[in-house]
């Protein structure tokens, strides 16, 4: 098993680049341009914060035993007892816990304080994302949504995309709009960072899906057998996943808007990306592609429902992450074939629906856990530190009020002024023909 | 003295300069602005949120020249920029009382 080994030490650094950088830039080309600094931080401090406390007490929630929503945190405290030839796993669960509180950041863009952020990212990770792990990951008997109820997530629709997504409804909710929302122009400042996360993001979650795989064999032939089916399962399903979502999100946009965008293609990629990544063992390409396609286009739709709601999902977390967790997790229960990981046929290959029940009630009690104890993090720290930044320190820009700087200087020689579109820059330099 | 001011459209400001330079204008100011009048701005669509870009951008060129020089000035700017369609912008003169040289002190034509 030298090669599966030498396959996590890989996957655990490609799921950690998904949040530092990709998911920075994603969410940061989105950001105006007085806040894409902020907006980055809050992904980079959630991977300093969430990485340590993760090793803290991160892997002995998760794994130390039984539990019906944890096992016990301090059986393997600091990671205590677990030799080093185990580190990788650790390392590996734990950059599913950065990404997934790095997630919810995109809700929140402009607005929120970030001693709230530090504060609401480890108890977020300790009371939601932890146990969460436990119930869906770690799959003892009694863990509540993979050992009870039995629903099959392979790489996290649950633990990480619904949760992050629920997580981001509910903050907004309780942090309200930005000022202006929605009749000012918040338009993305740099869709070229945008395009450059996604891409990032697409690569890592190659780490992240197929990194996932969990060996039932007895002897290290059966495992090693495994390994080589099932990482070309996962890597296959993920891939087609993700270009059919691609081709979702656009022909929606096409068909509403009149144009494909740049924006509608990274944002595919994503929906894509999250609607497999529950799927992605139990499915085969037929159905990875119809679960891409799908998401793909719900979620080119479910991104206008804050408009129409009134909620504040700044960059989408809820229009693609929850929506996009849900559809991936509940379709496993109509494509997921007997021969994928799970060892279950769906609906449609004649397996009943016993296994839609299972992927709904999954879906519900996620949703239910996430939202509960994300509003109490979120209320306790409310009604203490408080949420928000003053409406000056918002109106002149978070990087500035709240870490002092600015993200561009595209000025040249006097302070406050600069170019805007650029068709002078090329004339200006060596030319003799005009004085300023 | 007059002071030349014209607001067109960006990709027709090196025909203008260059026409200009060719007719003997040695200096001007330039800068980028944005506004709109007739033509009116785009819409542009992310994540299905259409914003309606209500500005549109244009050069600004300022001359200050000699008040036989003006009419002929005019004339090529509005030649040079002129595309036909909504958005070409506009020329206007006004007149100025004084011009000074800040290297020499020189005044008026003698600064131009």
């Amino acid at each position: 098993m030298d090669g599966y080994y030498a396959f996590m030490l890989v996957a655990t650094a490609l799921v950690l680049m998904m949040t530092v950088p990709a998911l920075a830039l994603f969410y940061g080309g989105m950001s105006r341009s007085k806040s894409v600094l902020n907006m980055m931080m809050m992904s980079y401090v959630a991977a300093a914060i969430v990485g340590i406390l993760y090793v803290a007490v991160g892997w002995s929630m998760g794994w130390s035993g039984d539990g019906t929503f944890f096992a016990d945190p301090t059986a393997l405290i600091w990671l205590k007892d677990v030799p080093t030839d185990t580190y990788i796993f650790v390392m590996f669960q734990m950059t599913f816990a950065v990404i997934t509180v790095a997630l919810i950041s995109g809700a929140v863009a402009d607005r929120m304080k970030f001693s709230a952020w530090l504060l609401f990212v480890p108890l977020w990770a300790l009371l939601c994302y932890f146990p969460m792990a436990h119930m869906v990951f770690s799959c003892t008997d009694d863990s509540l949504i993979c050992g009870r109820i039995g629903a099959q997530d392979y790489a996290g629709g649950t633990a990480v995309h619904i949760n992050a997504g629920v997580a981001a409804l509910v903050l907004v909710l309780l942090l309200g709009k930005r000022m202006g929302w929605p009749r000012d122009q918040m338009r993305p400042h740099n869709l070229t960072l945008t395009m450059l996360g996604a891409g990032l993001l697409w690569f890592g979650w190659y780490g992240f899906n197929v990194g996932s795989i969990v060996f039932t064999g007895d002897t290290d032939e059966a495992n090693m057998a495994q390994f080589f089916s099932e990482t070309g399962r996962t890597f296959t399903t993920t891939t087609m996943a993700t270009m059919a979502a691609i081709l979702g999100w656009l022909l929606i946009e096409k068909l509403t808007h009149g144009k494909a965008t740049s924006l509608g293609a990274a944002s595919g990629i994503v929906a894509g990306l999250v609607a497999i990544t529950p799927a992605t063992g139990a499915v085969d390409i037929e159905g990875a592609v119809a679960i891409g396609f799908i998401a793909g286009a719900v979620c080119a739709w479910a991104v206008s429902l804050k408009y129409k709601l009134g909620y504040d999902d700044s960059l989408d977390v809820v229009g693609v992450h929850l929506v996009g967790g849900i559809i991936g997790t509940i379709l496993i229960g109509v494509f997921s074939t007997s021969d994928g990981a799970g060892g279950i046929d769906g609906l449609l290959y004649g397996g009943g629906a016993g296994s839609l029940g299972d992927q709904a009630l999954g879906v519900l009690v996620a949703v239910a856990y996430s939202g509960v104890v994300t509003a109490i993090i979120a209320l306790a720290i409310k009604f203490t530190l408080g949420l928000r930044i003053t409406e000056e320190d918002e109106a002149e820009g978070i990087d500035l009020t709240e870490h002092g700087e600015s993200a561009y200087d595209l000025h040249t020689s006097m302070s406050g002024g600069g170019g805007k579109t650029g068709v002078l820059a090329a004339s200006m330099a060596p030319s003799e023909g005009h004085q300023a | 003295m007059k002071l030349v001011t014209a607001v067109i459209k960006p990709h027709k400001w090196e025909d203008v300069r260059e026409a200009l330079e060719i007719f003997g204008v040695t200096g001007m100011t330039v800068s980028e602005v944005s506004g709109y009048g007739r033509q009116k701005g785009h819409t542009e669509v992310y994540r299905g949120a259409e914003y309606d870009i209500a500005l549109v951008p244009k050069i600004r060129i300022e001359i200050v020249v000699d008040d036989d020089d003006s009419a002929d000035i005019v004339g090529i700017i509005v030649k040079t920029a002129q595309t036909g369609r909504i958005g070409d912008g506009k020329v206007w003169v006004s007149p100025i009382e004084t011009v000074i040289r800040v290297r020499t002190g020189d005044k008026d034509e003698a600064a131009l």
